[in-house]
């Protein structure tokens, strides 16, 4: 069952590469700016053999995995004490919606200017975009909790640090999982548009490059290669998802 | 008893006894002239009410009439706008150790994340005890309120009135010295709450708990409390205190057809219909 289901999926996108690469060899198409999809596959292939595909792709995901939890995690504890303390959320409620609307790829060139080129300014422009949805998503999480549990640690006279991780984040941690995967998505498309854009790192650069270098078997081949990789990561992240927090979550005992 | 001056022969009796009424008890509690309002509106006016030291206290009105606010007040999760909370003579400043405080809405008052035995070690977490003396004590809570064999079920895999008995059992591990209840029983069968009525009055019977209870069932109130006290509401305030004087222990079925038992009931009954009109 789970074959023939797989197999209907495929049915479309392969039909298709037929159908382009039929089409390319029976118009004997010469052309710099698009490849067969086996002339891609070749090219892929050859990337994978030689190394340069996966030195390149560990290079963007350093990058976007330490922007990440730079950015994801002073959200975490900023959203905590933005939720707990009310106050403070309404102090800074107005720089947030401020600042939240700048994208993070019009900062390229003030951090290009700051920081120069290499994994700094990449870092930085991945935190300042995966900062926001953990923020704004945790804040709203937290604000969320039900007040009677919340009750529950002041009457047995719990202390704020034991509230917060007795209570507060074992309430909100599956909305803060969602938080962190969707931030996930974010590093990724920030990383490699700051690749692309002007630091000579990682995939977006080899992209760029092959682009450049008017080599379109290639440029699509790392077109198609950083779409599975943003797949599998998020494949990755749902299956954790399901198996913490879905019905059979461990985390939760049964479901919630 | 504990009372000071209490005259021993006379609580013990099982006649009905005036000796249960607060006269001879050392106030505990006491509510002095509280307001309450949020906002412009008023929730509770002018509240004087003393709870002595091991009295069971009931508190009973249509909702709107503060019976929640003003069980908050003592618990500390709310301060009064005008008027004092005092407890032990001193004016309630936050939540008191020795106040437990038990809520009605058990699927939100236990950690989902947390096993029963868990839930119970979360008191004894909050009030510092190490970590190898948690487990026995844990496992002697749970058997005293019957529930040994389920230490380690999640809330979401118990009944409602096995959740409320890890909730009592938690407020247990508090040791307190007074026991406050938001109507503990009200989302429970008929059965489990008579059950758990006479679970509760066993054991404040070995621990001489002070109890205030918020109810809005006549009969419950009556077959808990040694005092009912009836309130109106829009703005809360009291209405008559009611003294019970049934004999003790308590039984489900001879208390419920002792007349004095249907006498009061006729009495608040009439009295509650009264304030609606």
């Amino acid at each position: 069952m789970k074959g023939l289901k797989l197999a209907k999926a495929a049915l479309l996108p392969v039909l298709l590469l037929i159908l382009w690469e039929v089409v390319m060899h029976v118009r004997n198409v010469q052309s710099d700016s698009i490849a067969p999809p086996s002339q891609i596959f070749v090219a892929f292939w050859n990337a994978m053999l030689d190394g340069t595909i996966l030195s390149r792709t560990a290079e963007t995901l350093r990058a976007a995995m330490l922007g990440l939890a730079l950015g994801g995690g002073s959200a975490l504890i900023l959203s905590i004490i933005l939720g707990l303390v009310p106050p403070a959320a309404r102090l800074a409620q107005f720089t947030i919606e401020v600042l939240r609307p700048v994208p993070a790829v019009a900062l390229i060139p003030v951090a290009i200017l700051t920081l120069g080129f290499g994994y700094g300014m990449e870092i930085s422009l991945v935190a300042f975009a995966t900062f926001w949805p953990v923020l704004i998503y945790g804040h709203a999480a937290i604000v969320n909790i039900d007040q009677q549990l919340l009750d529950v640690g002041k009457v047995l006279r719990l202390k704020t640090f034991a509230r917060v991780t007795k209570i507060v984040l074992p309430a909100t941690l599956p909305r803060y999982f969602v938080a962190f995967r969707l931030a996930t998505a974010v590093s990724l498309i920030i990383a490699v548009t700051v690749e692309i854009a002007a630091n000579p790192l990682g995939v977006g650069y080899e992209l760029m490059q092959a682009s450049q270098s008017l080599h379109p078997d290639l440029t699509f081949a790392l077109v198609l290669w950083i779409g599975l990789v943003g797949w599998a990561l998020n494949a990755v992240l749902l299956f954790a998802q399901r198996r913490l927090f879905g019905p059979a979550g461990v985390a939760f005992g049964i479901q919630q | 008893m504990e009372t000071p001056k209490g005259n021993v022969s006379f609580m013990t009796a099982p006649a009905p006894t005036a000796a249960r009424s607060a006269a001879v008890r050392r106030p505990l509690i006491e509510f002095k002239n509280v307001n309450h309002a949020f906002g412009t509106r008023p929730i509770v006016r002018n509240v004087d009410l003393t709870v002595g030291q091991s009295e069971f206290v009931c508190l009973i009105g249509p909702s709107g009439c503060g019976k929640t606010t003003l069980l908050r007040m003592v618990g500390g999760l709310l301060t009064p706008t005008s008027g004092q909370v005092l407890f032990n003579g001193k004016p309630v400043n936050g939540p008191e150790k020795e106040i437990s405080f038990m809520f009605q809405d058990y699927s939100k008052a236990l950690l989902p994340w947390r096993t029963a035995a868990g839930n119970v070690s979360l008191a004894l977490e909050a009030s510092n005890v190490p970590s190898d003396q948690r487990g026995p004590r844990i496992k002697e809570l749970l058997e005293k309120v019957g529930l040994g064999n389920h230490a380690d079920h999640y809330p979401a895999q118990l009944s409602g009135g096995m959740q409320q008995r890890v909730q009592i059992a938690r407020c247990l591990a508090q040791e307190p010295s007074v026991l406050l209840m938001d109507e503990p029983f009200g989302a429970l069968d008929a059965m489990t709450r008579q059950a758990l009525q006479d679970e509760i009055l066993r054991l404040i019977a070995v621990s001489k708990t002070t109890v205030v209870f918020v109810t809005h069932d006549l009969e419950e109130a009556i077959y808990l409390g040694d005092r009912v006290v009836a309130l109106y509401p829009n703005p809360g305030r009291i209405a008559q205190v009611f003294d019970v004087s049934l004999p003790s222990p308590r039984d489900q079925l001879t208390t419920r057809e002792h007349p004095e038992f249907l006498r009061l009931r006729r009495e608040l009954f009439d009295f509650i219909r009264e304030g609606e009109t």
